[in-house]
């Protein structure tokens, strides 16, 4: 594995232009007042509530997300291109869903395999020749960007389901401008807080025929002991619309109504956080208690929008991100602007030999995991754990892609011995309307605290920071 | 606004209500349970306190000597009682934070506040004095959080529902008090107004801190009547059961002006609040206080439940 490039020092050791005025402020600052406004950041977080799952009913379920007070910072430059890539690549995320669900012209040409489709966990028969309203099925989508060098950007995973994280994105820099408000003077960095407004016009926008001028937009939570309640209850809050549980929606007649106290209200449009599984007993889980009985119904008769579309798994699947290249250069005539991370597809004869012979150097991942589960990093694993994952990859190698182990960029972090260089990544999130695509600057990024790893999801010990765009 | 965020709104004020009186019952009855037989201690005070909370039967089923220990346990932090103090808090926070964007801050803070404090009292270790601070950290809660809903809620149906739940809980535990202490701790062969229950009717008016507002609004000595007319139908005492559904009529009728509708809640607590009205302290002591009580928690009971199918369900 190659060094990692340094965000801040480049690769020559000479600071980067972006970094500047930050670095100035770094060798400025005395190092009790970090650690003074590291305090208050995190009193700050907890005092407006993310620990809300902290104190669950078994004392220690859930966290505080360690929040860097070091921002990360982009150029004008840089976000462009950024930018520009992730409009192509969610078109195109948009125009696979609805073709795989319609006319099937990308399997018919052979671009993807047709049994990784119909054989993929996120397919919804269901959903097959029942267009959706506008044409959208992504409407929210977290793209995960990793950078390995001053110009090299590769797509890490398409989050096409409900991708999580854009509250802190929102709240991290709401702390920042509250602490250092000196910082924002002297960089100019481009605004985030239009994200609830862009994701609200998003929702009206797709809103069904029957809708009138004024579509009635919800949330729909799984509940207060899901993990990301504290994000449906914030952006619920920020969006002005309700936050709604199974239980307040029911279909009556392909018509979907919320229970309110003043009778039934129509629902247009449901940004939902539960998952395609347990959104409608009638049609998938029977055993779901989450979701809304008749659902599946109503929005099939056009009489109401879920965002995301169901059935938006399938393009999310990290087999089928082996193909994503090609789907975008098929859906929009042009080559990608952002590249995917190289990946071996083990359900590949020749590339399973390869992976097997170079487990020790490959991340392997698990084609449906998420949040970090289910991955095998080769360089710091033990021999039992590689033997393991050989075993698992012999018997069910569909199941699992591999990639080199990227040397993901690094950017100063305040840590326990000072300010330190730890590997991030970039979860920008992507809004497709009727009208427009709709991305503001930035997005989430998520830093592995600890020295050397790679692995920045929150659940395995990851934090966040705000993401500056420079506006300069 | 969505039903169930009414229903949680109402909740959360309920519970916070009832950790109140429970607080304020247990208070009274360890005072009395030290007072010498001569002067109104009747030695069942602490089987008393459980027909006041209404939990004697779920008692029953987890312990079997009414104890001070056990029924201070059993009341005060009892997790298998639902409506211990802890269990209302814990379920009041739980409710809470399933609406947390209806409340405002300060309402948050006070019960997430008081959720936090309630894991900090260990009742094995405590003593005698210890639990008589616990009571009064109880009840500055719950005035915590009722002081933070009146000076920061908007007044919408949020605040009114939340206010309906204050109201009904506050009418039933008033109702309750008088009924209990009036069959329970007077002893049969002593004559209702006899001297003997001087101390236990000053307990009533302590639990419901109102024992100085008897002597300001009546200027005599204890009367049992006297004290049931300042509980049950006296609308400058704010406990009372009349001041109580001065309220209820009030936020419904508000609830029903903003939905431009009127329905079974609206009818039913104006009936309940003309017959309060309609009433002396005479005729509730003719046909008997104990039937007059039982008719009114049925009643307030009944309004709960109107209350729940015209609008939390």
């Amino acid at each position: 594995m190659a060094s990692a490039f340094d965000e801040m020092n480049g690769a020559d050791g000479e600071i980067r232009e972006a970094y500047a005025a930050l670095k100035r402020w770094l060798d400025t600052a005395p190092p009790d007042h970090l650690a003074l406004r590291r305090s208050q950041a995190e009193l700050f977080f907890r005092r407006i509530g993310i620990t809300f799952a902290v104190y669950g009913d078994s004392e220690s379920t859930e966290r505080l997300i360690p929040f860097d007070i070091i921002p990360r910072v982009l150029t004008k430059p840089e976000w462009t291109r950024l930018e520009e890539g992730l409009v192509q690549r969610v078109t195109a995320l948009n125009a696979f869903l609805a073709d795989i669900y319609g006319p099937r012209e990308c399997l018919k040409a052979g671009i993807v395999p047709e049994d990784l489709i119909y054989r993929n966990a996120g397919f919804r028969p269901e959903m097959v020749g029942r267009p959706v309203p506008h044409g959208i099925y992504c409407h929210i989508a977290g793209i995960d960007i990793v950078r390995v060098g001053p110009d090299d950007f590769y797509v890490l995973e398409d989050n096409a389901r409900t991708p999580s994280g854009v509250s802190y994105m929102l709240e991290n820099r709401e702390v920042m401008m509250r602490l250092f408000p000196e910082l924002f003077t002297e960089n100019r960095v481009a605004p985030v807080e239009n994200y609830p407004d862009s994701l609200l016009a998003t929702l009206r926008s797709v809103a069904p025929k029957t809708a009138g001028r004024d579509p009635v937009c919800v949330l729909l939570t799984p509940g207060q002991y899901n993990s990301a309640f504290y994000e449906h209850s914030f952006l619920a809050d920020k969006l002005g619309i309700e936050l709604v549980e199974g239980s307040d929606l029911f279909v009556r007649e392909d018509v979907c109504y919320m229970r309110t106290t003043e009778g039934p209200k129509r629902v247009d449009v449901i940004y939902r956080r539960i998952d395609d599984d347990f959104l409608d007993p009638l049609a998938f889980r029977p055993d779901s208690v989450l979701g809304v009985p008749g659902i599946v119904s109503a929005y099939q008769a056009g009489n109401v929008t879920l965002c995301n579309a169901i059935g938006t798994g399938v393009a999310d699947d990290k087999a089928v991100y082996s193909y994503m290249p090609d789907i975008v250069k098929f859906f929009t005539g042009k080559d990608p602007i952002l590249n995917n991370v190289p990946t071996y597809r083990c359900r590949e004869k020749e590339s399973l030999s390869y992976v097997l012979d170079n487990l020790h150097e490959l991340v392997v991942k698990e084609v449906n995991g998420s949040g970090g589960y289910g991955m095998l990093v080769g360089p710091h694993a033990t021999k039992h754990q590689i033997e393991d994952f050989r075993r698992k990859l012999k018997t069910a190698p569909d199941g699992f892609i591999a990639q080199p182990t990227l040397a993901l960029s690094t950017c100063p972090t305040f840590v326990a011995s000072g300010v330190a260089p730890r590997h991030v990544d970039l979860r920008p999130f992507v809004l497709s309307g009727a009208d427009k695509v709709r991305i503001v600057p930035g997005g989430l990024t998520r830093v592995a605290l600890k020295d050397g790893s790679l692995v920045v999801n929150s659940s395995q010990g990851g934090g966040t920071k705000d993401t500056w765009v420079l506006d300069a | 606004m969505l039903s169930r965020t009414a229903d949680n709104l109402y909740w959360v004020s309920r519970y916070m209500e009832r950790a109140e009186f429970l607080a304020r019952i247990l208070d009274a009855t360890a005072r009395l349970a030290t007072l010498p037989a001569a002067y109104g201690g009747a030695g069942n005070e602490w089987q008393s306190v459980l027909l006041t909370a209404g939990a004697a039967e779920a008692f029953e089923a987890l312990y079997d000597e009414p104890t001070e220990r056990n029924v201070t346990e059993f009341l005060a932090f009892s997790p298998e009682n639902p409506s211990s103090i802890r269990s209302c808090f814990e379920r009041a926070r739980s409710n809470a934070r399933a609406v947390r964007t209806a409340l405002t801050g300060e309402m948050w803070e006070a019960i997430n506040g008081a959720y936090l404090e309630l894991r900090r009292y260990d009742p094995k270790s405590m003593s005698r004095e210890e639990f008589a601070r616990f009571l009064e950290w109880v009840k500055s809660a719950s005035l915590a959080f009722d002081g933070s809903a009146y000076r920061t809620m908007l007044r919408n149906d949020n605040y009114w529902f939340s206010r309906l739940g204050v109201y009904l809980e506050r009418a039933d535990n008033t109702a309750r008090i008088l009924d209990v202490k009036y069959h329970v701790l007077l002893p049969e062969n002593e004559t209702v107004g006899g001297s003997l229950d001087y101390f236990q009717w000053s307990t009533i008016l302590r639990e419901v801190s109102a024992l100085t507002a008897y002597h300001w609004v009546y200027r005599e000595s204890l009367k049992p009547w006297l004290v049931a007319d300042l509980l049950i139908l006296n609308r400058q005492m704010p406990r009372s059961l009349a001041s109580s559904y001065e309220n209820i009529v009030r936020f419904l009728d508000e609830i029903g002006r903003a939905y431009g509708r009127q329905g079974v809640s609206q009818r039913l607590s104006r009936t309940i609040l003309a017959r309060l009205e309609n009433t002396r302290i005479e005729d509730v002591f003719r046909g008997g206080l104990h039937e007059f009580i039982s008719g009114f928690v049925a009643d307030n009971a009944k309004l709960g439940s109107a209350i729940n199918d015209q609008y939390l369900v």
